[in-house]
């Protein structure tokens, strides 16, 4: 399925737990440090460095570019460690997160709550996913280098819905299909 | 004796830095493929075939497979007969981080004091770099970075020796499957057993740097990692976590005699993106 960035509820409604996506766009880049700092400006009621409102947060720090191209290795991180701050995020807007792994059982009821979804790439193929990637851009927390807020504009960038609006979760069906230890 | 410079030292390992960030070894390559054969998740073998195609970019492209490019792990074999001359050992390493991730593009990936400032190194130094002194007139240098993810799975389990055998395949098999899709999977399980708490972590680091789909020659040993391997890949994780036969493409024992009231299994997952090359000077 093709998704367009900002997301609306509706096609997030359509969107089902192991769903293939291709994601065209603007997407925002950021991972621990800056989710820190995203958080302590909205519980100190400042604005944040980009309008949340439907869009899609990329837990990622890339590697440096190679001159001419627009980023390096760009793949994603483990999400779990931002569990303490997506709930809210997604209470701000935010539609969408892409990044590796599980998510708790807290930030997925607020995924249902806040109607958005979770999008799982490919951890280790930040060479390949860089190939999605057109245009990247720091536009906040520069100091904090890998970890700095980016903006990017990715076309096709490949990801698998892990958990949608209604409490599905990937790695669990996975799990149920292919295990046998009994 | 035998003399060896400090600036050998750091301009090998900065390319180490780059090679081990650029190119997959053949032996994971071989694994991947054959457990692509084998996968029988559709989702599962996709996931496999973009890791063989990423590997391929990496290299034509001259870019790093991973953009986590590790905390650089340093593994020396000194030759108890090499005189290094010209400087400090140490310093001559971190240098040569410092220079391979500056020149590859590498991701710098470290900070300073880790439960406060956190302030990017900007060059990743400082590396982590384990010496053991050896006979003969060598330096055998392994350069081994080592992903966050995957690293922020490992578990340490004081066992009883009572636990025996079937304690230490339950740890293991447990640690992975609490480490789930986290750890980018298909991962290479590296497992230390005995010794001390420290040294047990050694050894589960240290089996890492074992060729892939290569037993361990102890055959009891060896007998170990085929049952642990068999079974971590009945869990289901599969590649990526979505599901599959492919969870690890090897289990990597390493052991040590221990203490009569201690029984130290030390779990340390590598993801599919095992790095390390090595040089001998």
């Amino acid at each position: 399925m093709n998704l367009t960035t900002p997301l609306t509820d509706e096609v997030i409604e359509q969107l089902r737990a192991g769903d293939k996506v291709s994601i065209t766009g603007v997407i925002y880049v950021g991972r621990d440090a800056a989710h820190k700092r995203l958080v302590a400006a909205l519980d100190a009621g400042e604005p944040l460095p980009f309008e949340p409102q439907g869009q899609i947060i990329y837990y990622m720090g890339p590697a440096p570019a190679k001159p001419g191209d627009p980023i390096g290795s760009a793949g994603p991180t483990t999400s779990y460690r931002m569990d303490s701050y997506a709930p809210r995020l997604m209470e701000a807007g935010l539609k969408g997160m892409i990044g590796k792994g599980n998510r708790s059982m807290p930030v997925r009821e607020a995924m249902q709550r806040h109607k958005a979804v979770y999008f799982g790439a490919i951890g280790g193929a930040g060479a390949l996913i860089a190939k999605s990637v057109k245009k990247a851009e720091v536009i906040a927390y520069d100091d904090l280098g890998a970890e700095a807020l980016r903006r990017l504009e990715v076309i096709d960038f490949p990801a698998i819905v892990v958990n949608d609006v209604y409490g599905g979760d990937a790695y669990e069906d996975g799990l149920q299909r292919y295990n046998r230890e009994r | 004796m035998k003399e060896i410079h400090t600036d050998q030292i750091t301009q090998a390992v900065a390319r180490l830095c780059v090679e081990s960030n650029y190119y997959l070894g053949d032996d994971v390559l071989s694994a991947l493929r054959a457990y692509r054969e084998a996968e029988v998740s559709p989702v599962g073998r996709e996931v496999l075939d973009q890791i063989l195609e990423n590997a391929e970019i990496a290299r034509d492209q001259q870019m790093p497979l991973c953009q986590d490019c590790g905390l650089t792990v340093v593994f020396l074999e000194l030759g108890q007969e090499v005189h290094i001359v010209s400087g400090d050992l140490n310093e001559s390493i971190a240098d040569g981080v410092r220079q391979g991730y500056e020149e590859g593009y590498l991701r710098k990936s470290m900070v300073t004091q880790p439960f406060s400032a956190r302030v990017n190194t900007r060059d990743n130094s400082p590396p982590v770099i384990h010496t053991t002194i050896v006979p003969g007139d060598r330096l055998k240098i392994i350069v081994a970075p080592k992903g966050g993810g995957s690293e922020n799975m490992s578990q340490l389990g004081m066992l009883k020796p009572a636990d025996g055998r079937e304690g230490v395949i339950n740890f293991v098999v447990e640690s992975v499957r609490k480490a789930g899709a986290n750890p980018c999977p298909p991962i290479i399980v590296g497992v230390g057993v005995g010794g001390s708490a420290e040294k047990a972590m050694w050894l589960a680091k240290h089996s890492l740097l074992r060729k892939v789909g290569e037993s361990s020659s102890d055959p009891e040993v060896a007998e170990l990692e085929a049952e642990i391997l068999d079974r971590v890949n009945r869990i289901g994780i599969g590649p990526q976590g979505f599901g599959g036969l492919t969870t690890a493409l090897a289990v990597h024992v390493e052991t040590f005699p221990c203490h009569i009231a201690s029984m130290p299994v030390a779990v340390n997952i590598q993801c599919h993106s095992a790095r390390h090359k090595e040089v001998v000077l």
